[in-house]
């Protein structure tokens, strides 16, 4: 065997009729290059928003258990016992619970709005060290503690403040409580995982006993648990049994980290329709890289056959034209890579989520386009080699 | 000076048909034709005698339909299409009649592609090419593109890009069919020249006044040798 092309002399001669004739080189790019787009800047916004779910539940935690009531057998709402917080308390992999506990009573922005109008807003008690278990954060004021808890003390959530209409906590801020002032001391941003306290007033247990206890302890609505992160399937497998042992059937667990991914999950149909579309304009670009490259061999016959006078082998000028292919294919990928990163960052800094640089899509972006110029340059490369040299030098 | 050494060509019983059934079109008769190493032959004829496809048989760029070709000893009937590139790249420098150069490519780049099948690095190539170019006098043209150069000056970088690699046989079909008679002349002393080094060359002309000046001439009509004489000094 002869010392062949170096692969640096491979590269020249596939770019030769790249360079030649730009402007055609560009264009038939181009339909490639829309595709690589497409299919780079979907795959990183799913990307970037599922790292950014990722990072919030990294920061909330995967390891939150909540156990609510179900219904009975007939059909009915159910409770849960008094004695369940306690009872999952003691389960070994639970770290920490609190509760919340069913208040009959309604909220308002004063005592002179009718009292039929209670916006929706719930009232219930928030147990102690509640605030850590669902991850809450404070936009104003503070938690409930042990000096507020046995006062007319509120804290609002997000949707309660908006539909209370409360604005900034200056001193004394209040909502009317079922007949009494309660003082707004705090008010909650957003709850990622425990979204179904937004629309609450939560009181503290004190207060609520005193007023609402009738004696008895108050039966608990939800149950926030936070387990040991590598036993929360063991876990909750427990929960149901513990905290109603005589029905653990009416006893709902649920992990709400779980929802937030398979929500993350059911956004997939939008970037399969944006995916499909990226697919139908890398066809169009590959018909017509093949176009191009077809036109090319018939316009340089002449220069295949003094290639093939000069010692060129029929597979040395199918290379040629095959490489010139590829070239061109991955040219588009490049440019369509380098504008998906574009979109997909600006989207990014756009949502506020931190900026994932989109590697395996660009890559598979770049791998479709070798895919693509390589599938549609083997037919101008053959037609290429086939070109007899003594037909591309036919003097007339 | 006849050459005694080896025969750089031998054409045994040659025959070219193109076409199948009742559209063959029998070319070439039974060429037979010896050419010696270091020998300088013109191929003389009208028009459509076969001098064309007579020089791609023996430049390896077409097969007869039967007989034997031997270049340098080798049968290039009987070779695969790799092979035969690799002595059309080694032992072949081909000059036509359109010169044949790469538009957009300099004619330092054009010199060059002659050595680039044969696996020469870039540097090397650049140097022998402009070597090349110096020898047929365009030492101050090796940036121009055909474009830029006279049609002497395109043939002179034609022969150049013929001569990089050393070849021990140079062909060319009517390499002064498009030029000025002294363009033409200039192209002929770089053939002399060859010549007098001790390449082998078979030139194919109609021109009688070219003819006279080499010394051998085999003279074709109708796909037939019709004569083959030595004459001249050479002689
Ligand atoms: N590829 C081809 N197919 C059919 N006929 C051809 C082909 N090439 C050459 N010929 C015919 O062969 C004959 C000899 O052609 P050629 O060798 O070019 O003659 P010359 O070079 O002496 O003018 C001509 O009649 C020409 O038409
Ligand atoms: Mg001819």
């Amino acid at each position: 065997m002869r010392a062949g092309l170096s692969p640096a002399d491979r590269l020249r001669l596939g770019a030769l009729g790249l360079t030649a004739r730009k402007g055609r080189a560009a264009l038939s790019a181009l339909g490639v290059a829309i595709g690589i787009t497409a299919m780079v800047a979907v795959l990183g916004f799913s990307e970037s928003s599922r790292a950014d779910l990722n990072a919030q539940l990294d920061a909330l935690g995967t390891n939150l258990l909540v156990v609510e009531p179900g219904q009975d057998l007939m059909g009915d709402d159910a409770t849960l016992p008094e004695t369940s917080v306690e009872m999952i308390a003691r389960v070994p992999t639970v770290r920490s619970t609190a509760a919340t506990y069913a208040v009959d009573a309604t909220v308002r922005k004063s005592d002179r709005v009718p009292a039929a109008q209670t916006s929706g807003v719930v009232v219930a008690a928030a147990g102690p060290g509640l605030d850590a278990a669902v991850s809450a954060e404070l936009r104003a004021g503070r938690w409930l503690d042990a000096a507020t808890s046995d006062y007319p003390a509120v804290v609002l959530g997000a949707t309660a403040a908006r539909r209370l209409a409360i604005g900034p906590l200056d001193d004394g801020v209040r909502v009317w409580l079922d007949g009494q002032w309660f003082a707004v001391v705090g008010v909650l941003e957003p709850l990622v995982l425990a979204p179904e306290l937004d629309a609450a007033a939560l009181i503290g247990t004190g207060v609520a006993q005193q007023l609402y206890g009738d004696g008895d302890d108050l039966p608990p609505t939800t149950v926030y648990t936070r387990v040991d992160t590598d036993q929360v399937a063991a876990t909750r497998a427990l929960l149901a049994r513990t905290a109603n042992p005589s029905s653990p059937s009416e006893v709902r667990v649920s992990r709400p980290s779980d929802a937030l991914e398979a929500q993350a999950a059911a956004d997939k149909s939008l970037t399969t329709l944006t995916l499909g579309l990226g697919a139908v304009a890398l066809l169009v670009g590959a018909v017509g890289i093949a176009n191009v490259m077809v036109i090319s061999v018939l316009e340089r016959r002449r220069e295949i056959g003094v290639r093939r006078a000069l010692g060129a082998t029929r597979a040395g000028i199918g290379s040629q034209f095959l490489t010139e292919s590829v070239l061109l294919s991955l040219l588009g990928g490049l440019i369509g890579g380098a504008l998906g990163v574009a979109l997909t960052t600006a989207y990014a800094v756009h949502q506020d989520w931190g900026v994932v640089l989109p590697w395996q899509p660009v890559l598979a972006g770049l791998g479709c386009s070798l895919l693509v110029g390589t599938v549609v340059g083997l037919y101008p490369a053959l037609r290429a080699a086939s070109v007899p040299p003594t037909e591309a030098l036919r003097s007339i | 000076m006849t050459a005694q050494a080896g025969r750089a060509l031998q054409l045994s019983g040659v025959t070219r048909t193109y076409g199948t059934g009742s559209a063959a079109l029998t070319v070439l008769h039974g060429i037979d034709l010896t050419v010696g190493e270091g020998e300088y032959v013109a191929v003389v004829g009208p028009s459509g005698s076969g001098k064309s496809t007579l020089l791609n048989i023996v430049g390896a760029l077409d097969r007869p339909t039967t007989g034997r070709v031997l270049l340098a000893g080798e049968d290039l009937t009987t070779q695969s299409d790799a092979r035969l590139s690799r002595l059309r790249g080694t032992h072949l420098g081909f000059v036509f009649q359109q010169f044949f150069l790469l538009d957009r490519r300099s004619a330092l780049e054009n010199v060059g592609d002659g050595l680039l099948y044969q696996g020469v690095r870039r540097a090397e190539r650049r140097r022998r090419a402009a070597e090349a170019l110096r020898r047929v006098g365009l030492g101050a043209r090796l940036d121009h593109t055909p474009a830029e150069l006279s049609g002497g000056e395109c043939q002179r970088v034609a022969v150049a890009r013929a001569l990089v690699h050393r070849p021990r046989v140079l062909l060319a079909d009517e390499p002064t069919g498009n030029l000025d008679s002294a363009s033409g002349r200039a192209v002929l002393e770089l053939f002399d020249l060859l010549h007098a080094e001790g390449a082998t060359i078979v030139v194919v002309t109609h021109d009688e006044s070219i003819a006279a000046r080499i010394p051998r001439v085999v003279a074709m009509r109708d796909g037939r040798i019709e004569s083959d004489l030595h004459h001249g000094a050479a002689v």
